[in-house]
């Protein structure tokens, strides 16, 4: 850390004066190329609906920890949402209901067990604000360790399984045709993204967990045209609305998710127009 | 019913034999005591009205689909149990926004390079000699989604091609296909098959091209009805029988 505090120093910007400014900085660089990387996967798997129903798991699994009083919630509630994501894949595989339907089910009742555990005997819910909202600013050098972990996973996941992930999201029959064991594949993705969504909630919150997961990748799928271009620009898109956001958010004195995610709803306007004027 | 010399044992070499297949979904049965025969290097095509079985036969054979029976497959000079199985889906929608290429789709298929790395130059020159095969070279940096419904089923065709299957199973290759794109089609397999000496299976609502392509039809109405040479199925009573009662085809 010391090492990336005196590169800080180097850098003519007034903002990483303070350490944890310094730390947020390196936190929104790991970030970038990790939401940037699961992105497209996401938005092509038709996963977003999905990523945000875990996002709300994992809330109620940091309250199932908190009213449990474990030390660190964040690792209950990774339990609980993976939990949860097997559920589901289970569910979905043996039912006749469309996804979302299914999502809807889940989520809402995530959500109410949730609320249900943090008001139990009339408790306040404000003390889960910071779930909500979530505080980068926060983040801890040992934070920042477990995002560059959560990188390096997300890196040998995508080399090892993107080819087949992409090829079942496209056309499962021609997947399955080809060898790949479709449901096995959707479910560890689906567990991947269950773990980056819980680890990632007290950093940016849930309500903006969800833009970062997604927004990179569908601005991207507007102007990309193979799918090098499409995970190429969904990276830079993440780490272009994080480092802008950050600096915005300090000039501003706004919240730091906040302003990230509106960065990449510029950007997916942007890209929008571009797309139209291509077509 | 049978009709000519492909009922048992044939005498022909087969590359594929069926005998008493049997497939249920819950407790209905989709299909019951099939037993057919492909021979080495024919084109067999498989009609019958809609929710005929032709689908999951065709699942079954790919071993996607629990079955009761036995499923046979013969590779002539060799001794394996298991051939190649070349597939062509049915009637494939990819959504046009994916920005999936036609190189990207084989890179997916052949490559252990994530896709989004870019193609190596081998694996480049790989995916155009794949291509050549149904000249389609042209299509490579295309996008899935946009392509006709004949230049896909060429670029699935392809794709089932790589590695060369023993076998090549087409489910409903001429559905979504205009009129000419149909015919080109059909000669491209009918080149295929002499070139590569393929066995072809392949389902049809099409019956107009039946008697220039096709080696054997059967026809399937949860089991097998009729078999034989085109112009002895189509002009049978069984298969007036089936398709004024049902419908689902057209000449």
């Amino acid at each position: 850390m010391s090492l990336w505090y005196w590169f800080c120093d180097l850098l003519p910007m007034d903002m990483l004066h303070w350490d944890f400014m310094k730390n947020a900085f390196l936190a929104v660089l790991l970030m970038g190329p990790l939401f940037g990387l699961l992105s497209p996967m996401i938005v092509t798997g038709r996963m977003s609906f999905f990523s945000d129903a875990l996002g709300h798991s994992a809330f109620t699994g940091i309250a199932i920890g908190c009213i449990c009083g474990v030390a660190a919630p964040t690792w209950v509630a990774v339990i609980f949402a993976v939990c949860f994501a097997l559920l589901f894949s289970y569910v979905n595989h043996r039912s006749n209901h469309a996804a979302d339907t299914l999502i809807g089910v889940f989520s809402s009742t995530a959500v109410a067990l949730g609320i249900f555990i943090a008001t139990l005997g009339g408790d306040s819910f404000t003390k889960y604000n910071k779930y909500l909202i979530g505080d980068i600013l926060s983040v801890t050098p040992g934070e920042i360790g477990m995002l560059l972990l959560l990188l390096l996973a997300a890196l040998v996941f995508s080399f090892l399984c993107s080819n087949r992930l992409t090829l079942t999201a496209v056309h499962p029959q021609l997947a399955n045709s080809r060898g790949v064991k479709t449901g096995t594949i959707q479910t560890v993705f689906t567990v991947m993204i269950a773990v980056v969504v819980t680890l990632a909630i007290s950093w940016v919150g849930l309500l903006i967990l969800n833009s970062l997961l997604i927004l990179p990748g569908a601005s991207a799928r507007n102007i990309a045209k193979n799918t090098r271009q499409y995970h190429g620009f969904s990276i830079v898109f993440a780490l272009l609305a994080g480092v802008l956001g950050l600096m915005i958010s300090y000039w501003a004195g706004a919240s730091a998710g906040a302003a990230i995610s509106l960065i990449l709803a510029v950007i997916f306007g942007i890209t929008f127009t571009l797309r139209k004027v291509r077509a | 019913m049978n009709i000519g010399s492909h009922g048992g044992s044939c005498g022909h070499s087969c590359c594929l034999r069926l005998q008493g297949l049997s497939v249920k979904i819950g407790n209905d049965p989709i299909l019951s005591g099939v037993d057919l025969h492909v021979h080495c290097g024919e084109l067999v095509a498989l009609i019958g009205p809609n929710g005929a079985g032709k689908s999951t036969l065709l699942k079954a054979i790919l071993g996607q689909i629990e079955h009761d029976g036995i499923i046979a497959f013969s590779v002539p000079g060799q001794r394996t149990r298991k051939p190649k199985i070349g597939y062509v889906p049915q009637s494939p929608v990819f959504d046009p926004g994916d920005p999936v290429t036609v190189a990207d789709l084989f890179a997916c298929c052949m490559s252990k390079r994530p896709a989004f790395c870019g193609l190596s130059k081998a694996m480049q020159e790989k995916v155009l000699e794949c291509l050549a095969r149904v000249h389609a070279q042209d299509l490579i940096h295309k996008r899935v989604g946009v392509l006709s419904g004949g230049e896909l089923q060429r670029v699935l065709l392809a794709l089932a091609l790589e590695p060369l299957p023993n076998i090549l199973i087409l489910d409903e290759p001429l559905s979504g296909v205009d009129v000419e794109g149909m015919e080109s089609l059909m000669d491209m397999l009918d080149e295929l098959r002499e070139t590569y000496d393929l066995s072809i299976l392949m389902t049809t609502h099409d019956f107009a091209s039946l008697p220039r392509y096709a080696d054997q039809v059967i026809l399937i109405d949860h089991k097998v009805v009729c078999q034989g040479k085109p112009l002895e199925v189509l002009a049978s009573q069984d298969f007036t029988r089936v398709f004024n009662r049902k419908g689902g085809g057209s000449f």
